[in-house]
């Protein structure tokens, strides 16, 4: 099921990039919690990383940040091998990784001020304008002189995105950026990511919502259990999946065997109807088949299944944790 | 979040100004800076000074309303009214036991352990900073609390002192008497190598911090090692363990107060202070260089 993606055309090979893996796996004893991964993230793209809790996500985020020493295989960021080139690549990397994490007696501006303090290459004269546009940018602004330990869920969650972006960033790790946000929240989350995507920066987001993946990600990668199950663009990897028809009917059982009858594989009831897969079956013959044979229309449909389909598809598992 | 519309054309914030040009990495003091105001503004610390700095002032106070009884340690206290200087010593050499040890197994187990638990560890190393770096900034910041910690003692001492017995000439060890300015001296001298033994014992548990996620954990285990090991320096039957243990000579800041000073004791010390300190620093180096972060 896992579909490459296609290079994309550059000047400089090998560049076109960002995050690339190769049999990426962390084994935890026995258990191997990432299993032979091979990311594939181009430069300036999108990416939502998506699997079920427990699927290896946050370890694989992990090791491309040089937190997690992997078992087996290797990886890049924007060109650098990591870990042992972290120290050289991670100042173009913001990262979020597993919710925020600061210090709760210390504001939420001196909390940022401690991590540009620890920045080599962050420059000390103009910390404090890098700071205020960061918070401005994520709306903390008036009340970054709160304990951090006031903050709400929400507002921390602003708090670890504006440490992201204290520098100009190549390469933004977000893991779950919209966890404990309110709807508005989640809204402006997106339009930070696609106001940061519209500048060249390349993001890698893992999310559960999936809604909202499907809103602004360009390419998709789906982990089931510590394995890629689905790689590639947004549509590659939508596009694998068939679409269905469905109709909604009184005569489900007549309607059921003309479906079958007529090559639909998968005929199903569902309530009020049935589904099946016209597998190349023009939309127009199925209609005309059930209305030559007296069956009752009331609506039918053919669409894509929605992403929340395709990943239950894929992980087999819904939202369950995996062993 | 107004900030966040697609109006926000702040260019700051906008990547590909650093393209892949490399990045110029300067050294820079201002992580440790960082690290201080941090064990600084913490209402737990500075609490912690309060009550060191509060013995000299009870030591004083109490020997200025009694008559001075002999007690434990090199003797002070018996001496202290000939001259305030005496009152941080004996401070000293009551709160080496305890308070001052307690004071860096807290820092100790905050260094790492500390960042571990808030999670915050894993957002220092992804800035980035390399972990040998991360643990020299945080042993440095442990050694200047240290020194922090003892200078407090020694001031307060030192300000009681002078306060409610003057600044008369010290009487020495050796019975012999030598001026204030000189005094001055001596004890400046003794709380310089307090703060190394306490350095020494920051190693430790720098260790211990880097082996835990609980900062409390870190905390008790370094006190359980400072109390075994004053236990066991109090056992004549294993004499033979005693040059081995961090805490044995601590307590010869003595010496310093004769005249002239004896220096053997004081060199021994400082040669086990200086091997647990590269032991126990090359360990939590070993430990921390190497170690999945999953907090």
């Amino acid at each position: 099921m896992t579909r490459p993606v296609e290079p994309q055309p550059s000047p400089a090979p090998g560049s076109d990039l960002a995050i690339a893996t190769r049999g990426l796996t962390k084994r935890f004893g026995a258990r191997a919690a990432v299993d032979g991964l091979d990311l594939l993230v181009p430069r300036g793209s999108v990416y939502g990383f998506l699997g079920p809790n427990g699927s290896g996500k946050t370890t694989t985020i992990r090791m491309l940040l040089g937190l997690v020493r992997p078992s087996a295989g290797t990886s890049t960021l924007l060109g650098q091998p990591v870990p042992q080139g972290a120290q050289l690549v991670l100042p173009r990397v913001g990262s979020l990784v597993e919710g925020p994490a600061f210090h709760p007696y210390l504001s939420g501006r001196a909390n940022l001020q401690r991590l540009d303090a620890a920045d080599l290459t962050a420059d000390a004269r103009d910390s404090r304008q890098r700071i205020d546009a960061a918070l401005d940018r994520v709306g903390l602004l008036a009340t970054a002189g709160k304990r951090y330990r006031a903050y709400s869920l929400g507002m921390r969650q602003r708090l670890a995105i504006a440490a992201a972006l204290l520098v100009p960033r190549e390469l933004l790790v977000l893991d779950e950026p919209t966890n404990g946000l309110d709807p508005q929240g989640t809204r402006e989350v997106r339009h930070l990511v696609a106001s940061l995507a519209s500048d060249g920066t390349t993001v890698f987001v893992s999310s559960h919502l999936l809604s909202e993946v499907e809103q602004m990600c360009t390419h998709l990668g789906v982990m089931s259990d510590g394995r890629l199950v689905a790689q590639g663009s947004s549509t590659e990897v939508r596009g694998g999946a068939a679409p269905v028809a469905r109709i909604l009917t009184e005569q489900p059982t007549v309607a059921a065997r003309i479906l079958t009858e007529l090559g639909l594989v998968g005929v199903e009831a569902v309530p009020g109807g049935v589904r099946g897969t016209p597998d190349g079956i023009a939309p127009e013959k199925i209609v005309a088949a059930l209305v030559e044979s007296g069956v009752g229309v009331k609506e039918f449909t053919v669409s894509s299944p929605s992403l929340e389909d395709l990943f239950v598809s894929l992980t087999g598992e819904g939202f369950d944790v995996s062993g | 979040m107004s900030a966040a519309e697609p109006t926000l054309a702040d260019d700051r914030g906008t990547a590909a100004r650093r393209d892949s040009a490399p990045i110029s990495r300067r050294p820079s003091s201002r992580l440790l800076r960082s690290e201080l105001r941090l064990i600084a503004g913490r209402r737990r610390n500075q609490m912690g000074l309060l009550v060191l700095a509060a013995v000299p002032v009870l030591i004083a106070v109490a020997v200025r309303i009694s008559s001075p009884r002999q007690g434990r340690g090199p003797d002070f206290v018996s001496s202290i009214t000939s001259n305030g200087l005496f009152v941080p010593l004996a401070a000293l050499s009551v709160e080496l036991g305890l308070f001052l040890p307690l004071a860096i197994a807290m820092l100790a187990g905050d260094a790492v352990a500390g960042e571990a638990n808030l999670g915050t560890l894993r957002y220092l190393l992804t800035v980035p900073v390399g972990r040998t770096r991360l643990l020299v900034t945080k042993y440095a910041s442990l050694v200047i609390g240290a020194l922090w910690g003892v200078a407090v003692v020694v001031l307060a001492g030192a300000a009681a002192g002078v306060a409610l017995f003057g600044t008369g000439p010290m009487l020495t060890l050796s019975g012999t008497e030598i001026s204030f300015g000189s005094a001055v001296w001596r004890v400046v001298l003794v709380g310089l190598y307090v703060a190394v033994g306490l350095a020494a014992l920051a190693a430790v548990g720098l260790f211990i911090s880097t082996l835990t996620e609980q900062p409390l954990a870190a905390t008790v285990a370094l006190m359980i090692f400072t109390i075994l090991s004053w236990i066991a320096d109090s056992v004549p039957q294993i004499s033979w363990l005693h040059p081995w243990l961090l805490v044995d000579q601590w307590m010869a800041f003595g010496d310093l107060l004769r005249d002239p000073p004896f220096w053997d004791n004081i060199a021994q010390g400082l040669r086990v202070d200086l091997a647990y300190a590269v032991v126990f620093g090359l360990l939590a180096w070993a430990r921390f260089a190497g170690k999945d972060i999953t907090s």
